[in-house]
Order: C-alpha cells, then sequence, then structure tokens
C-alpha cells in the first residue's frame, strides 16, 4: 500500500518536473534578454531536473540508488546557481546590456 | 483503483515527450541566440534537461545504472558552463588590453 502511494507521488514529481523543464524552454525562447532567459533556465530547468531525481529516489528501494539521486539533486541545486551568475558576469562585461525596457526614464519620457 | 507501475509508465512516457519537446526549443535558442551568452546559456539548458530526462527514463525503465550518468552528465554540464564563461571573459580583458 505504501508502495502504491510513493509510486503515485512519484507519477506526479516525474510529470511535475517535466512541465517545469517546459517551462524553462518556452522561457528560453520567448523572454527578450539574456539575463532573463538565464532567469527562466537557471530556476526552473533545476527545479524541473530535481524533481525527476526526487522521483527516482521515491520509488527506488535501494539505498545506494537513493544516496546517488540524493546528491545528484544537491549537486544540482548547488552549481546551477554557481554558473548562471558566472554566465551573466561574464556576459555583462562582455558589453551585453539589458534591454530598454526593463530601465525607467522618467524625465524625457521616453525609456 | 488503478494500478501505480501503471500511472507511473503513463507518467514517465509523457515527462519523456516533454522533456524531448522542451529540448528542441532550447535548440531554437542555441540556432538563433544573438550572442555568444546566448548559446552558453543554452548548451547549459539542454545538459540540465538531459540530467531530468535520464532521470526520467530510470524511472520508465527501473534500470538505475542510468542515474551514475545524470550524475556525470551534471558535472560535465556545469564544468564546461564555467569553463565557456571564462572564455567570454577572457575574450573580453583580451580585446581590452590591445
Amino acid at each position: 500500500m505504501i508502495g502504491q502511494l510513493l509510486q503515485y507521488l512519484a507519477a506526479v514529481a516525474v510529470l511535475g518536473g517535466a512541465v517545469f523543464g517546459l517551462l524553462a524552454a518556452i522561457g528560453i525562447v520567448r523572454l527578450p534578454d539574456l539575463y532573463m532567459r538565464l532567469h527562466a533556465a537557471s530556476k526552473a530547468g533545476a527545479v524541473g531536473a530535481g524533481l525527476i531525481l526526487i522521483a527516482v529516489a521515491l520509488i527506488s528501494t535501494d539505498g545506494a540508488v537513493v544516496l546517488r539521486a540524493t546528491l545528484g539533486l544537491i549537486f544540482l541545486l548547488l552549481s546551477t546557481p554557481v554558473a548562471a551568475h558566472l554566465l551573466a558576469r561574464a556576459a555583462y562585461k562582455a558589453g551585453e546590456l539589458p534591454i530598454v525596457t526593463t530601465t525607467i526614464e522618467e524625465i524625457d519620457g521616453q525609456p | 483503483m488503478i494500478d501505480g507501475a501503471e500511472v507511473l509508465r503513463w507518467a514517465a512516457d509523457a515527462a519523456i515527450a516533454l522533456l524531448l519537446l522542451a529540448m528542441l526549443l532550447v535548440l531554437v535558442r542555441l540556432a538563433r541566440g544573438p550572442n555568444l551568452g546566448d548559446r552558453i546559456m543554452a548548451l547549459d539548458t539542454l545538459t540540465t534537461l538531459a540530467v531530468g530526462l535520464i532521470g526520467a527514463l530510470t524511472v520508465r525503465t527501473g534500470l538505475t545504472l542510468y542515474l551514475d550518468i545524470a550524475i556525470a552528465i551534471a558535472l560535465v554540464g556545469f564544468l564546461s558552463t564555467v569553463a565557456l564563461a571564462r572564455y567570454l571573459l577572457a575574450r573580453v580583458l583580451k580585446g581590452e588590453s590591445q
């Protein structure tokens, strides 16, 4: 009975993770500049892969597999923000500016 | 009451389809992305989605050996993103010194 429940939970986690991954991809295609795209990719993408790893940990009966899935999840959650930060910093130093609609210019009226 | 394994198999199949669609969308950005930064980001997202895809395959097939491959891909993806970001930064610094 508890195995059935874990399987249902894992099904929800797998589907949720895939939906988060798809949302990250849609954000990457549709958002207007690099910094917004990084925002979608680094947060939604990491949550998507992390939820799927949680599902693997939920259905496995082997302790080593649970440990490996948890370690993968922790590594993913630690490394993705670092990579996104480095990439945003490098792109900003390379002269990539945010699009003009993200700044407010109230004196001239034109953004 | 539907069998849990049946639901799980269906969910894993749907997840694999959704993740493949997501990887196709990211490939659009990889081909189109105006600058180098966009392409590095697209590659990074591709590796993250590949980790998710391998996890979904693990759930679908029950072969937990795939999990090691997922962890290795996560490591390589992080290192390659850091290396490419350093490359982008080094290119800028080299341009300034000239």
